[in-house]
């Protein structure tokens, strides 16, 4: 997990800024640099798009069996999460009780701290989500 | 482009193999092989292997350079070449190797596989995996491998009605074909209720409902049809080879309910056969979690799309079911190297078509068909091998 890597993604970790592809007005999120339905015609024709972090869940799971950065974490809900502007979302669901969570429950972004490199290291920060009300 | 065959196969046993080194498993396999083919080293044109990661699993890249060395074949200077695509680099291996010995630029072509996962501790291996998911969008988040199969297991079973007990019948029957796998790593036989209780890796999947971390090595020799027409007695062909690739995450996909990289490799494989789903004997599919297995055989055209769970329930897909899938054991009981895993699949499909899979062996197979995945989709390699 090496600092840089994830540095130069915030950005877009923070505002959840995605893409538009002005010629099929698609949303995509990862942003990207190339549209995949308009591919050369989209050149030149993407910009940044700043999405209202309003979802749907789509699937999600409790992950029990961690990765060593978020063994302490476990366990956590991981979701799929169909944004209102049509692209999907990979993200960790808080401040929720499990039985709660459901496919079809509306959540919303927030912004919290997602991993840090040992007791005294970066700290990486990002997008969850929550119920929305 | 030339008709390509399989001419020889070999493989170790799979398993937690911590007697043996990495280079002992690929001398192994690709010198059981050889002498399988019954080819002179000198008339080996090139070799290709797969390999996810070696350099974290066991601090060794360059292991192409291994392969042609532990075969005795480095002072001939012949190419060897590490493939990787995940899980799906044996497959991917053997797809770029039918391609060069259908292109003509050479004959004699050895494919291996191999993985040494067992030399690092169990949040490592975890962590390893999940490099074959997008790590900078899923990975960061806390997402691991089981995870991502985890969230189409619940996607499937939310869309179709499939149930936990179906996605452990997957487990049940490929214990029970492993157990007859002399080579598999789990030769013991589960029921239900062991999956259901064993467990919770990620939610809805059990840790029976996942392949074990394996090390193992396969290997399988390629020539031109023409030459083996002369050399075997027991043909096999290559009737298609077709490697299909898609996003590496799975929300830039946006399909949960199966892999559109499997479904379009199929395709493009039934047509190079000039064959339908129907005319399979035997398949080996990428069952790297019981979901797996159930996508595979709806993406494969064997089952409609939501049946697979009630075709496995019903036991359509048992040794002596419509259409045996994963006689070998599957990943789940063979085990799953990774990149020995495309590899091995050829071997069973192989020995089947042969009638040399023993207590496991399906009757009149002449058609087979192997599919193999890396990551969560972002690659699918599909073969479609034929006694000829
Ligand atoms: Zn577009």
């Amino acid at each position: 997990m090496g600092v840089a890597r994830y540095w130069r993604e915030i950005p877009s970790r923070y505002n959840l800024i995605g893409s538009k592809c002005n010629v099929c007005n698609e949303i995509f999120f990862p942003p990207i640099k190339i549209c995949p339905n308009c591919r050369r015609k989209s050149i030149g024709k993407i910009e940044d798009y700043k999405l209202k972090g309003v979802g749907t869940v789509e699937s999600f799971t409790i992950i029990r069996n961690a990765p060593p950065e978020f063994e302490r974490n476990v366990p956590y809900v991981i979701a799929l999460i169909k944004m209102e502007e049509g692209c999907y979302i990979t993200g960790e669901i808080v401040d929720c009780e499990y039985d709660e969570i459901h496919i079809g429950m509306k959540v919303d972004a927030c912004f919290r701290r997602i991993q840090q490199d040992g007791s005294a290291g970066a700290i990486y920060y990002g997008y969850k989500f929550r119920k929305a009300d | 482009m030339r008709e390509v065959a399989v001419i020889g196969v070999g493989m170790t046993e799979f398993g937690e193999l911590w007697e043996k080194s990495f280079r002992e498993l690929v001398g192994e396999a690709g010198i059981k092989a050889i002498e399988d083919a019954g080819i002179e080293g000198e008339r080996i044109d090139a070799l290709y292997l797969g390999g996810m990661s070696a350099g974290r699993f066991i601090g060794q890249e360059h292991i192409a350079s291994i392969a042609v060395e532990v075969a005795g074949l480095h002072g001939l200077h012949i190419p060897s070449t590490r493939v990787e695509a995940a899980c799906a680099s044996g497959g991917v291996a053997m797809h770029q190797a039918y391609i060069a010995v259908a292109s003509g630029i050479y004959d004699i072509v050895v494919v291996g596989g191999a993985e040494k996962m067992t030399d690092v501790v169990g949040g490592e291996a975890t962590d390893i995996l999940a490099s074959a998911a997008d790590r900078e969008w899923e990975a960061f988040l806390g997402l691991t491998f089981p995870g991502l199969y985890a969230l189409m297991a619940r996607y499937h079973m939310h869309k179709y009605g499939t149930t936990q007990e179906q996605l452990a019948m997957v487990a049940v029957k490929n214990h029970y074909n492993g157990s007859l796998n002399p080579k598999a790593q789990f030769r013991n036989r589960i029921t239900v209720e062991d999956v259901l209780n064993s467990q919770i890796v990620a939610d809805p999947l059990h840790l029976l409902d996942c392949s074990p971390i394996s090390d193992g090595s396969a290997a399988v020799v390629l020539a031109p049809l023409d030459f083996a027409k002369k050399h075997c007695e027991k043909l096999v062909k290559i009737s298609a080879s077709v490697q299909a690739n898609d996003a590496i995450s799975l929300h830039r996909r946006k399909v949960f309910d199966g892999i559109p990289a499997a479904q379009h490799a199929a395709k493009k494989a039934y047509k190079m056969a000039g064959i339908e789903a129907k005319d399979i004997d035997v398949a080996e599919v990428h069952d790297c979690f019981t979901i797996a297995e159930i996508m595979a055989i709806e993406d494969l055209g064997f089952f409609e799309k939501g049946k697979g769970g009630k075709a496995v329930e019903n036991g359509l897909t048992e040794l002596e079911g419509e259409i045996p899938i994963n006689t070998s054991g599957g990943l789940k009981a063979k085990g799953h190297p990774v990149g020995a895993t495309g590899v091995a699949q050829i071997i069973e499909i192989v020995q089947q078509l042969r009638g040399e899979a023993g207590q496991r062996q399906v009757k009149e197979a002449k058609i087979g068909l192997t599919h193999n995945i890396g990551g969560s989709g972002g690659t699918a390699v599909v073969h479609i091998l034929e006694v000829v």
